[in-house]
């Protein structure tokens, strides 16, 4: 009896010790990637670094505020082209789609979901640089909407599944028809999981590169222009840290730093919309 | 819509038969309820009076597979005819579910105001009036009318119920729907529930279907018992629970079986 007593808080011990490094080797990853960020980049923050565009190379000096702002216009133009159609899409398949044509649908998004940034940033040049004649950051956004749609659609579908069938029934029973049940009482209770869904597909899409290289293309000046070549944190990096000189790994390590905090903000906003008033469907 | 036959049946059924696909679930009953009466459905688990209860509202045809024959008449008209809306129809008779339902995104006066709501817009005061008397009806005024505005997750299970109560009120339905409404609620909340159907019996026509035989004893003025789908027997309550005419009733209220 005791032996098996023993053996039993042996194991129990050894197991609880293990999933403990483990996930301690998970944290430490990412706290040496801050850590070295930092140590990197910090130094080369100062407001210039926010306010002022590159300069030629071999000058010191200059910032990233095109690619700043460049990443938030074209992130922005993803989102609002690739929220809708992923809510949208995700509310089909969660209320309207157990036949065939959400099962395919469904299909597709995995697929999607799966594909390589760097594929999806090939079509978006065949259908759009290529017709146009130009690299634009419209079609770089249109290229990371393609990125978030299958995400958003399979994260929303998952939260409104979550609502529970007895609330859908509450308010049928109440007089609500189908689509009004859908939005007014299920979207609505699942709201807060969508938006952390939203939150995080944005912040995924903001540090995507290969996708942009052959859309936005990147672009040494300021501009606010959508159907012109435009400059984004990601691309910024890519040209600083694969040049020769030092002030360009030096900046690329700053932007890097910039780019994380950007998304570590977004991931705290989608926390912080978790917790928010009324709770979610949990 | 043509007067009905008798002013005091507001309610019937003829020959319904209730099915999941090719499977019945209840087989062809007929039950009349009278105007402002309580009548009780009881009988064993998966006996058919809860689906029986849906169809009153047309919410079985909801369910996957779900689908009828024969006739639900409210005030003489065929609720199942093609000319009906069924979306309308809810509005007009209102249905309590076993675990308390309140929706969660919305204030506690919010809840009470949904089925007033989506039936087209009205005046504040009115919205504001209908509330407040939804919840005087349901027993809950004077816990809540302090913090209307606070989520309706904010009370408790009782309370909860009470609030799903007001809220299918608060339409003016005239037929009100129970499905085992104390099934999930403490001796306390159940006494609140059964001391209200009392009071709501002077002005809806009310079907409550309950596990419980005191409960049907003590709230209902008729009493059907379901069996495998069958309407086994069916009675003035004091009637079927004292001298039932069927050998299933009697087993069954004498807790010989179910």
């Amino acid at each position: 009896m005791s032996v098996r007593r023993l053996r039993r808080r042996l194991v129990s011990g050894t197991m609880t010790t293990l999933v403990g490094v483990l996930s301690f080797v998970a944290v430490l990853a990412l706290l040496l990637i801050l850590g070295h960020l930092v140590a990197k980049g910090a130094s080369s923050l100062d407001w210039s670094f926010f306010t002022k565009n590159p300069v030629p190379a071999g000058e010191s000096g200059g910032g990233v505020a095109n690619a700043i702002v460049g990443t938030a216009i074209i992130v922005g133009l993803a989102a609002l082209i690739g929220l809708p159609i992923g809510i949208g899409t995700g509310l089909y398949l969660a209320e309207y789609g157990s036949g065939r044509l959400g099962w395919t649908v469904r299909f597709v998004a995995d697929v999607l979901n799966g594909t390589p940034s760097i594929v999806i940033g090939i079509f978006a040049w065949t259908w759009l640089v290529k017709p146009m004649g130009h690299f634009s950051a419209l079609a770089g956004g249109v290229a990371l909407a393609a990125l978030m749609v299958p995400m958003l659609a399979r994260t929303t579908e998952e939260m409104v599944r979550l609502v529970p069938h007895s609330l859908r029934e509450a308010a049928l029973a109440l007089g609500y028809a189908r689509w009004r049940t859908s939005l007014r009482i299920v979207a609505r209770t699942a709201l807060a999981g969508i938006l952390t869904g939203c939150l995080v597909g944005i912040a995924r899409v903001a540090g995507e590169t290969a996708p942009l290289l052959f859309t936005a293309l990147g672009n040494l000046n300021f501009s606010t222009h959508v159907l012109e070549p435009m400059q984004t944190l990601s691309l910024q990096i890519y040209v600083y840290a694969t040049g020769p000189f030092d002030e360009w790994h030096r900046m690329a390590w700053a932007a890097a730093l910039v780019l994380m905090g950007l998304v570590l903000i977004l991931a705290l906003a989608a926390r912080w919309a978790l917790r928010s008033r009324y709770g979610a469907a949990r | 819509m043509a007067p009905p036959a008798d002013a005091r049946l507001q309610l019937e059924t003829a020959r319904l038969t209730a099915l999941y696909g090719r499977r019945a679930v209840v087989k062809d009953v007929s039950i009349l309820f009278p105007t402002h009466t309580v009548t009780a459905l009881i009988g064993p688990s998966g006996c058919g009076k809860t689906t029986f209860l849906r169809c009153l509202n047309r919410m079985h045809e909801l369910s996957e597979g779900g689908w009828i024959t024969g006739k639900v008449l409210l005030h003489g008209e065929d609720i199942y005819d093609p000319g009906v809306d069924a979306v309308q129809l809810r509005r007009r008779i209102g249905m309590v579910f076993q675990r308390p339902t309140p929706f969660p995104t919305m204030s506690i006066y919010d809840n009470v105001a949904a089925g007033l709501r989506v039936n087209g817009s009205r005046p504040r005061a009115q919205i504001d009036a209908a509330v407040e008397g939804a919840l005087r009806r349901a027993a809950l005024w004077d816990e809540v009318k302090d913090r209307l505005r606070h989520s309706a997750l904010d009370l408790s299970g009782g309370q909860q119920q009470r609030l799903c109560v007001a809220r299918a009120l608060a339409p003016e339905p005239e037929v009100l729907l129970l499905d085992e409404p104390t099934a999930s609620l403490d001796p306390t909340g159940t006494q609140r529930i059964e001391e209200l159907l009392h009071e709501l019996k002077t002005r809806y026509t009310i079907v409550i279907v309950t596990h419980n035989l005191q409960q049907a004893a003590r709230v209902s003025d008729y009493t059907g018992f379901f069996y495998l789908g069958d309407l086994v027997e069916l009675g003035r309550t004091e009637e079927l629970f004292t001298k039932p005419t069927k050998h299933q009733t009697e087993a069954y209220i004498t807790g010989r079986f179910g």
